[in-house]
């Protein structure tokens, strides 16, 4: 199984999980098998088209998946994905 | 009987090629290369300009750094004539250098002719011992040195991740630093702030910041701007400076900043932490990706945190705004790989360091353009920012 790395912003939404485990072959089954396991995300990871959202970057161990085939980006067992949102957080 | 130094110079004389000033002079728009023979002191109070310095005391062992092709046309000079003299029959005779020749009556007769003379610029004393652990660095060196000092770095807050940079880029001789900071010290900022204290709780940022620096390093020179970066100011601080150190906490002057630096092209180190994480790039206008590039539009507010609102361990924006300086004298001494195309993600409780490649986006709305088609109307916007901007508030 693939390993996803979840951003602070989205651990709330994952029950405070770092890394999660999740089955498919392609980076859009992994992040919807996510999306189903923990409701939560689905607005944040998806937009209403079903397309990830623009606000959110997926990379395939470095590589944007925008770059390589978007959602039908395949998956091996041993990829890493890592989810970014946009941050912008100086320390005030 | 050996022969006298003055008899040896001038049999020396005979053997080699001298030339006049007024024909090393054409000489040296013609491809010749000028070697300047004298001591680092003579060179010091002024020399031919474009002429490399190699003193005659270490011709033997670094001529060749400076020529290392022994066909090449060589120019020697010193002060007078005979030390160049001297050091062309060394390279002739004892190097196998082919085309060289002295120059006669040396820099002195040079300048008599009123030709031009460039003077370099040196460290004084105290700053030779100030900076002497750079100097002993050969990716620093005096002219590394004297780059910081010329620098002019722009520091967009006085806080979290500006302290830190702030306060090593003044150690490290970063000649201006500005700093723009519209807020005043607070006691809990003192928990990651380190260039402020306990002494000037209310005190303005900008106000604290420049004793800190004042006191650390007098050859620091710090503009203050205690306003709020904001549209209506942002052309009239950002140009003239080389480096913009950001570390903002909002989205709308996030997305300001990055149009105004691609418009001026001035690369911005940015950092961002959240927690236990932060992040960082280098975004160097039309060589690689800008913000917009990475990030076409922002989350909707309730995924933007701001770190105000959120815990941050005190240590977190300093190894961050440290990696900041870093990068930020990198790119004054033009040493090393910028983290331009690549951000990196510090995870401080795993203690590692990952990295995710960013590509340029050749339909970026502002970096696939010229500098100059971009308006002020357009810089900062992005889509939704009405409803952004509403929800932010």
């Amino acid at each position: 199984m693939a390993t996803i790395r979840i951003p602070p912003v989205l651990r709330p939404a994952v029950g405070g999980e770092k890394e999660l485990s999740a089955e498919g072959s392609s980076v859009g089954e992994i992040l919807r098998s996510v999306a189903d396991e923990h409701p939560d995300t689905q607005t944040q990871l998806f937009a209403a088209d079903g397309g990830l959202n623009r606000y959110v970057n997926v990379y395939l161990n470095d590589e944007d998946v925008r770059v390589l085939d978007g959602l039908e980006t395949a998956v091996g067992e041993s990829d890493t994905l890592v989810i970014l949102p946009a941050m912008a957080g100086g320390a005030v | 009987m050996s022969p006298s130094g003055a008899e040896v110079l001038r049999q020396i004389k005979s053997r080699i090629d001298e030339v006049d000033p007024a024909v090393v002079r054409e000489q040296s728009s013609n491809g010749a290369l000028i070697v300047d023979v004298r001591e680092p002191e003579e060179w010091g109070t002024g020399h031919i300009p474009g002429a490399k310095h190699v003193p005659k005391s270490y011709l033997e062992s670094r001529i060749e750094g400076a020529a290392p092709d022994r066909s090449q046309h060589i120019v020697l000079y010193c002060q007078s004539g005979n030390r160049s003299a001297w050091a062309a029959r060394t390279l002739i005779e004892d190097l196998g250098y082919e085309h060289v020749e002295s120059m006669t009556g040396g820099f002195t007769l040079w300048k008599d002719r009123g030709y031009d003379v460039e003077t370099p610029r040196t460290l004084t004393a105290e700053q030779r011992d100030r900076y002497s652990r750079h100097l002993l660095l050969p990716e620093v060196g005096p002219e590394g040195q004297q780059k910081l000092l010329d620098a002019k770095v722009l520091l967009l807050g006085a806080g979290g991740l500006g302290s830190p940079a702030g306060l090593y880029l003044a150690a490290a001789g970063v000649g201006t630093l500005g700093i723009v900071d519209d807020d005043t010290v607070d006691l809990s900022n003192l928990q990651r702030q380190v260039i402020h204290n306990s002494t000037r709780v209310g005190v303005p940022k900008v106000d604290s910041a420049e004793e800190t620096i004042t006191e650390l390093n007098p050859d620091v020179t710090v503009n203050k701007y205690q306003v709020r970066l904001g549209p209506e100011n942002i052309m009239d601080i950002l140009p003239g400076y080389d480096i913009v150190v950001d570390g903002l906490d909002n989205f709308p002057t996030r997305y300001l900043l990055n149009d105004a630096s691609v418009r001026l092209q001035i690369p911005v180190v940015s950092a961002a932490i959240l927690g236990f994480e932060g992040q960082l790039s280098v975004f160097k206008p039309y060589d690689g990706p800008c913000y917009r590039c990475l990030f076409p539009t922002p989350p909707p507010a309730e995924l933007a945190p701001s770190c105000g609102a959120n815990g941050v361990l005190g240590v977190l924006p300093g190894t961050m705004g440290l990696l900041q300086a870093t990068e930020v004298i990198k790119l004054i001494l033009g040493q090393g790989d910028p983290a331009i195309g690549r951000l990196l993600l510090y995870d401080a409780l795993a203690a590692t360091i990952n990295e995710v490649k960013i590509r340029r986006d050749p339909e970026c709305p502002i970096c696939s353009r010229h500098p100059e088609a971009i308006s002020d109307e357009e810089m900062g916007v992005f889509p939704d920012y009405d409803a952004f901007c509403a929800g932010a508030h």
